[in-house]
């Protein structure tokens, strides 16, 4: 009769232990976090006041991660024409050469910019980020704003279909024609909300997890056509896979203009900073000669409807 | 000599003092356990709740609108490939593990190149990780452009997973085969059976049975790997769930799909322990 007595407290001292070191462990967490957060949630005003500068933006009162740094992240590979040859470090391609002329207007110079890698799917995940903006083709759309911050739009995106030369999707004409076909896109991408919502294919889209496996199954026959954003598109036909063809390009959104945004932590101080950057590369042409350079023209492509 | 009378007899003082005793400590053991289990669940779960982060935490893995939302797709790759591609590929993976196991067992001269092969076989595709299996028939075989094979993605994933899971199952068939006893084949022998009469009626039911819970280690672990299909574009439960978390920016329909696997897991259990309890009574035929 004692045998179940003692094993009975054994574990009580057994569930005890644990129970102490995590409590113990859990505390300087918790403090951390906390003020991780308050400091995190001020607004530019907030600290603004804490500091003797009158701007805002001034370079040294920046809440940058890694203070005289600015921490920039995007997803590895790192594709074209947005980067080249997978090195974000290089100001080359669209969305580096952005990157650094932001980075230039807000200060800093082109040392004091770090890349991380930050994987799509990891970007808008809770909690403190391990980058001060994540640059990767982001869509902006009201439901992800709930969830993290984006600056203003810094390209203007509409979607384009990729078919191969002399195949049936390559002859569609319209939106319509393209509804018979089995059609791929990349996971959690407007292109593939694109087709959900305004192609609606009668057979339900392959959803690829990055455009690589999108053009290997275009290439093996294993989808009729892929969506991608136009520059991707041009890309992947000029370059990649040169029996491919742009079909056609539209609107995901049938009267709205899709844009990219660099994507923040919710409620992060840089946002104003950001934009008001964007607004001057913008306002003296800087930013349309940045997609001159590394983006190709898209007036040729047909608009399908 | 006659028994006492069993209505006769009254514990001692003593006895009842014992009692007493016995009935105290248990009561302070069973109070104990209470406290402990209690403060335990209170210190985790207020850690969690009170944390700064719970309701974010709450908004990105627990929304119930999300939940909601994500449910139809989900549901509809669940039953659609995962379950499917489950019930086709386990009974291919059971007869190839087990034909390749017996083929280890071979004992004729003539059949060595068999029994390399299948040394080969196990080494090869136990050794390369499933995901890079699925990828490599699921885009590669369709690239040959073969007459005849099929271009289907979703066909070379199932081939890539019964593969796969072969190499794992053959070995535990392995194992149950030279579990059994040597004397067992003597027997056999001793009865006039061949080598491969005895294997078919002597050796592999016994050891059929006896690696049954193994086998069902596999056949979850098969059941979560449906979802590298999603490798080829193939929308099965978990992709789906990741698909709309992609979008949407919200980690909730991870946490469905997560329920989806357990739910189908634990009857699948509970089916195996009765299997094997049946065939365990078979086998003492009666006996206790």
């Amino acid at each position: 009769m004692r045998q179940p007595d003692i094993t009975l407290r054994r574990l009580g001292v057994a569930l005890a232990a644990p129970l102490l070191l995590f409590a113990a462990a859990c505390a300087p967490q918790e403090d951390s976090t906390a003020t991780d957060s308050t400091s995190d949630s001020g607004s530019p005003s907030e600290s603004a006041s804490d500091t003797t500068a009158a701007d805002p933006c001034a370079t040294d009162s920046l809440p940058t991660l890694t203070p005289g740094t600015l921490t920039v992240g995007t997803d590895s590979p790192a594709y074209d024409p947005w980067f080249r040859n997978n090195d974000p470090s290089n100001g080359k391609g669209y969305e580096s050469a952005v990157a650094y002329a932001v980075a230039d207007r807000l200060g800093f110079s082109a040392d004091q910019v770090t890349w991380v890698k930050v994987p799509f799917n990891s970007s808008y995940k809770p909690g403190a980020k391990d980058f001060d903006f994540d640059i990767n083709q982001i869509s902006i759309t009201p439901e992800r704003a709930q969830v993290v911050d984006f600056s203003d739009g810094y390209y203007q995106a509409s979607q384009a279909v990729i078919a191969l030369k002399g195949s049936a999707a390559a002859g569609a004409t319209s939106l319509a024609d393209l509804q018979g076909l089995k059609l791929g896109a990349q996971t959690g991408t407007t292109s593939l909300t694109a087709i959900r919502d305004v192609i609606k294919p009668s057979e339900d889209p392959a959803v690829f997890p990055n455009t690589n496996a999108a053009k290997q199954a275009l290439l093996n026959g294993q989808v009729d056509a892929i969506l991608a954003d136009l520059p991707t598109a041009f890309y992947i036909v000029a370059v990649e896979i040169p029996k491919g063809t742009i079909v056609g390009q539209f609107q995901p959104t049938s009267g709205e203009q899709e844009e990219f945004g660099m994507l923040f932590e919710k409620g992060s101080p840089l946002v104003p900073c950001v934009d008001q950057a964007l607004q001057s590369l913008k306002d003296d042409g800087t930013l349309a000669g940045i997609e001159k350079q590394w983006l190709s023209d898209t007036v040729n492509v047909p608009v399908l409807q | 000599m006659t028994t006492p009378d069993p209505a006769a007899w009254e514990p001692s003082d003593r006895e009842l003092e014992r009692r007493a005793v016995r009935r105290r400590m248990a009561l302070r053991s069973r109070l104990i356990a209470t406290l402990a289990v209690g403060a335990f669940l209170a210190v985790t779960l207020g850690a969690i709740l009170a944390s700064p982060g719970w309701p974010r935490v709450q908004e990105t893995f627990f929304s119930w609108e999300h939940a909601r939302d994500s449910f139809g797709e989900i549901w509809k790759g669940f039953w659609r490939y995962n379950v499917v591609i489950f019930l086709i590929a386990e009974p291919l993976i059971l007869v190839l593990g087990l034909g390749l196991a017996v083929a280890r067992q071979a004992r004729s001269p003539w059949l060595t190149p068999v029994r390399g092969l299948a040394v080969v076989y196990t080494d090869l595709f136990r050794g390369v990780p499933t995901l890079l299996l699925v990828m490599l028939f699921g885009f590669g075989m369709p690239a040959l452009q073969l007459q005849g094979v099929p271009n289907s993605g979703l066909f070379w994933a199932i081939v890539a997973l019964v593969v796969s899971y072969a190499a794992y199952v053959a070995e535990v068939f392995r194992a149950g085969i030279e579990s059994i006893h040597p004397s067992q084949l003597a027997s056999a022998d001793a009865l006039g059976l061949s080598r491969g009469q005895a294997m078919r009626h002597v050796v592999v039911p016994q050891a059929v049975r006896r690696v049954i819970p193994p086998l069902l280690n596999d056949f979850v672990s098969l059941q979560k790997d449906t979802a590298l299909v999603f490798v080829v574009g193939v929308l099965d439960a978990v992709w789906a769930a990741q698909d709309y978390g992609n979008y949407h920016f919200n980690y909730t329909p991870l946490v469905v799909v997560a329920v989806f696997f357990v739910v189908l897991t634990i009857p699948l259990a509970r089916l195996t322990d009765w299997l094997q309890r049946r065939m365990a009574e078979r086998e003492r035929a009666g006996q206790r």
